[in-house]
């Protein structure tokens, strides 16, 4: 095999210009998917991260039917005390469940006393809250407290209200809500802090404690609109979600269907297409580069073919069986591939650490949120590209070695 | 005995609509170690008939026997195995790999063919490359040499094998006349050395007085008996 290799290697620079220009291309599409594939994975990490670490949390629990009027924020749909008591039973078994959130969800008129305007609140507990999505905190601006998200008392309100609105932190604010039955309470809050926006469902939500919520919506027994949950090991989330949707499958409500509907975090939020979109992207970037290797490749093989017949004619004239002079051809595709993708790939690597070491910062959303990419690729997805591309390489070579294997020497060596 | 028998060997193309006739009802019969010529103007069926011997072609009506077996029986592979095996090939245009350096170039039949270790080619190659005077160009590539040195690589490229038949189809066409005499002079030397049968094809008139057997082809018909008997089995 080396000796093969050695020959194809030598064949090859035989014509170095062309060979350095064919090397070049197949470089230039290994590079583009490694810094591709590294940017935007990075980039599907940072939104996913801050879309399930800040407000969704990776999987949430609803009473079946809660989630098809979300955006109504129903109160009619939520889940009973009992219900969420035989849900919190069943969750403290569960191991992969890092922690979980309660929460209660609700509409409400926010004033200032001089302005008035719609809000969309969440009742949490805080500790469990903090437990479950870990970035809200760092979403606070000038948090009246440091140990903890907010206090009985309290809210913190959405940015962009409370810009409009031109309130500060320790101002005093008035919520006014209907409960359930259509009844109207309110209640004064003094603000704890403004939560920054972010793109996506509940972005631009406040907050406020989960015992306040429910004296707001004057429920007797408390209710829960939904339950958030992380689980420790975000790559093991389906097999969690599948998990939970079997032990809470057994629960079921009057009518005899299921009490509970699960959902992760790909089903609550529009994102999903996005991070789809990217991966799908990825996958083009990977077609284009198979297609740069397919067709420079072939056009290379089968120019350095027909450029040799006379030379084929006497190596096969000397016994060189076809199948060994097949094999001196795709050696060539072979040793022009691997050229290609370990250049690339070293290329590519070394683009993405400059870019590691300077950071890329990135504008996203309506808010102009600002991520700082740390682009990064698995060497499993590194060795994937030059695998690809050394597949596509024999694959390329495949014809025209089959061509001068098939070549009659007789032929072949008439050949002017 | 004979190396290369010719029974009644035809060998005609189909060139579009027309058929033509390249050899016509050839018997001949070549010794073992004898140094033959082919001779015969341009287009007369020289070439056509070393092809036949080399088994890079095969005969339209006859039988052509090689060192006891019929060449044109033989599937591409049995003809590559029994080219590599038995045969060495020279050429008008030397073909040597321009990639490789005169010692590669005449390595390539034990290291590409027959798979032979580097312990058992590399003495090999150096036993022919002095018997050819070449051991001091063997780094050189083919373009560093001249035309008499690249025939010289290409005779010991053709004999590092040890076959029992070298093949040369028109040696000396591209080379002037004092470096066409020392080729083949070379070459009626290496017979001598290796015991080897060479049969080379030639218009030359002052190559083909070399010969110790002569068989003069016009039109595709041999013509009459060899012109010269015999002299060195």
């Amino acid at each position: 095999m080396f000796k093969i290799l050695r020959l194809a290697f030598k064949n090859l620079s035989r014509y170095k210009r062309r060979t350095l220009l064919t090397g070049l291309l197949i470089v230039v599409g290994v590079v583009a998917v490694i810094v591709f594939s590294g940017l935007s994975g990075s980039f599907k990490q940072a939104i996913v991260g801050q879309i399930t670490d800040s407000v969704l949390s990776h999987l949430q629990i609803h009473r079946k039917g809660y989630l098809a009027s979300i955006d109504n924020l129903p109160l009619d749909r939520m889940m009973p005390s009992k219900a969420f008591e035989k849900l919190e039973g069943l969750l403290s078994g569960v191991e992969e469940i890092e922690a979980y959130s309660p929460r209660i969800k609700f509409g409400a008129m926010l004033s200032n006393y001089s302005q008035t305007t719609n809000a969309r609140l969440n009742g949490i507990d805080p500790e469990k809250e903090n437990r479950t999505v870990p970035l809200l905190a760092s979403r606070i601006k000038d948090a009246a407290h440091d140990d903890v998200l907010l206090k009985p008392g309290e809210v913190l309100l959405p940015e962009i209200l409370a810009r409009g609105m031109e309130i500060k932190i320790g101002d005093t604010v008035v919520l006014v809500a209907n409960n359930k039955d259509g009844s109207v309470n309110g209640m004064t809050f003094m603000v704890a802090g403004i939560v920054e926006s972010l793109m996506g469902p509940g972005g631009r939500d406040g907050y406020l404690h989960i015992d306040d919520a429910a004296s707001l919506l004057r429920m007797e027994t408390p209710e829960i609109s939904e339950l958030a949950i992380r689980v420790r090991d975000f790559g093991s989330l389906k097999a969690v979600a599948e998990k939970l949707n079997d032990l809470t499958a057994p629960l079921t409500n009057k009518q005899g269907g299921p009490m509970f509907e699960l959902h992760t975090w790909e089903q609550l939020t529009p994102f999903y297409n996005i991070v789809r979109m990217i991966d799908i992207m990825t996958l083009g970037i990977r077609v284009i580069l198979i297609a740069v290797v397919l067709i420079s490749v072939l056009n290379v093989m089968m120019m350095s073919v027909y450029e040799r017949v006379r030379e084929i004619g006497t190596l096969a004239a000397m016994g060189t069986r076809p199948g060994r002079i097949m094999a001196l051809f795709v050696a060539e595709g072979i040793c022009l591939g691997l050229g290609g993708a370990l250049a690339g790939s070293a290329m590519g690597a070394g683009i993405l650490w400059i870019m590691n070491l300077t950071g890329v910062d990135v504008t996203f959303g309506g808010n102009n949120q600002v991520f700082t990419l740390a682009p990064s690729i698995a060497p499993t997805e590194v060795a994937l590209t030059c695998l690809i591309v050394l597949g596509v390489s024999v694959l390329a070579s495949l014809q025209p070695a089959a061509k001068a294997a098939g070549l009659e020497p007789v032929e072949a060596l008439r050949h002017v | 005995m004979n190396l290369v028998e010719f029974k009644n060997v035809s060998r005609s193309y189909q060139l579009g609509e027309v058929s033509v006739t390249a050899l016509q009802d050839v018997t001949l019969n070549i010794p073992k170690g004898a140094f033959t010529a082919l001779v015969g103007p341009s287009g007369s069926g020289k070439t056509t008939a070393l092809n036949l011997i080399g088994c890079l072609d095969k005969p339209s009506q006859g039988e052509v026997m090689v060192a006891g077996q019929a060449v044109s029986t033989m599937n591409r592979k049995q003809g590559a195995d029994f080219r590599g095996e038995k045969l060495g090939f020279v050429f008008q245009d030397f073909n040597l790999l321009p990639v490789l350096t005169v010692f590669e170039n005449i390595e390539y039949p034990l290291l590409m063919i027959r798979d032979m270790p580097k312990h058992l080619r590399h003495p090999l190659v150096e036993k022919v490359l002095a018997a050819v005077s070449m051991e001091n160009q063997a780094d050189k590539y083919p373009a560093q040499l001249s035309g008499g040195q690249k025939q010289r690589t290409a005779i010991a490229r053709a004999l590092v094998g040890n076959p029992l038949l070298v093949l040369a189809d028109e040696p000396t066409a591209n080379l002037d006349g004092a470096t066409a005499k020392t080729v083949v002079e070379l070459m009626k030397q290496m017979r001598d050395e290796f015991g080897t049968t060479f049969v080379f094809s030639t218009h030359d008139p002052r190559i083909m007085d070399q010969a110790e057997l002569t068989f003069h082809i016009l039109d595709g018909r041999l013509e009459d008996a060899p012109a010269k008997e015999v002299t060195h089995v």
